[in-house]
């Protein structure tokens, strides 16, 4: 058995998100009016062997320790799909 | 003083570094391979500048996992000297060695231009060369070098001392407000270029002193950074006597 999970890493809100507005600026120019906040952030997406143990907890360590920088950056996690091998 | 100066895939300062410390302070340098697992008894080891692992997820951090990272960490442990400089200080921050994380500079772009500084601790063995209070041109080379922390741990940086270097403008006043934009390019909380741990044995900063070395360069205000690293305090524009 397989999992295939999303790990998304955003900047935290009360950061400054200069990509994001730059996008938000960007879009404004294309006339896209709507258009009031973006935030730039990045996805990752993993594939883990289930082999019983809780994978929620284990992407939680893996966010920690790698994935995220947890003093600048906020990450959340997500089970897409199991498949059998 | 046997200094060590540590090649990560992407580093391209460790050249200058070892340049700067042997060939113009006279000491015995080795490159230290990021796979070796000890620093090979060197008393200062160097963090340098470049793109290690391609800057990958974020500046700095593939690199911490490096094996070179548990023997420099228990070398600054033991009271050995550990300097980062740009990407260096980057490893640093993501370390957890020094305190702050690193976000892209404000305006966005590649910075690579001279800059001003002032020496805020002239009392590190990084800095014993310097004044306290002079105003130093170093050049930066960074995309991510907007130093950030939490209002509490700045507070707790400035009340423990532990900023060192801080940009300003060429006469040493205040980056901020309209000279913020101009002299702290990057956009760092409150103006911080360099920063070091409580023991004031590890130090990071953004700036490049070992590309304004030498007068050859036109510029050698950085060399006291490495002279006094490895007890040579040298800086010919102002040395503490």
């Amino acid at each position: 058995m397989t999992v295939r999970a999303r790990v998304t890493v955003y900047p935290r809100r009360e950061i400054l998100d200069a990509q994001g507005k730059a996008i938000a600026g960007a879009l404004g120019r294309l006339g896209f009016d709507r258009v009031l906040d973006v935030r730039a952030g990045k996805s990752f997406e993993i594939v883990l062997s289930d082999n019983g143990g809780s994978v929620e907890e284990e992407l939680g360590q893996i966010s920690e320790q790698l994935l995220a920088n947890t003093l600048i950056e906020d990450y959340s996690v997500e089970l897409l799909e199991s498949e059998s091998a | 003083m046997k200094c060590g100066v540590v090649v990560f895939p992407g580093s391209n300062c460790d050249h200058d570094v070892y340049h700067v410390l042997k060939h113009t302070l006279g000491q015995e340098v080795l490159f230290l391979w990021h796979g070796d697992t000890s620093v090979q008894g060197c008393e200062l080891v160097v963090l340098p500048g470049g793109f290690s692992y391609g800057d990958y997820l974020r500046a700095g951090a593939m690199a911490v996992h490096s094996p070179i990272m548990a023997a420099v960490r228990e070398l600054a442990d033991n009271g050995g000297r550990v300097l980062g400089i740009c990407n260096g200080f980057q490893i640093l921050l993501e370390a957890g060695m020094l305190s702050g994380a690193m976000r892209r500079n404000q305006s966005l772009r590649f910075e690579c231009r001279d800059l001003f500084l002032k020496v805020e601790r002239h009392d590190l063995p990084f800095t014993s060369g310097y004044r306290s209070g002079q105003v130093l041109r170093m050049p930066i080379a960074h995309a991510e070098g907007c130093y950030i922390d939490t209002g509490g741990a700045l507070d707790e940086l400035e009340r423990n001392r532990r900023v060192v270097f801080r940009y300003v403008d060429p006469e040493g006043g205040e980056a901020s407000g309209e000279n913020a934009t101009k002299w702290n390019v990057n956009g760092s909380a409150r103006a911080i270029a360099g920063v070091c741990n409580d023991a004031g044995n590890v130090l990071g900063m953004m700036p490049h002193p070992e590309r304004c070395a030498d007068q050859l360069f036109g510029n050698d205000d950085g060399l006291a950074v490495l002279a006094s690293a490895v007890g040579m305090a040298a800086d010919p524009k102002g040395a503490v006597a």
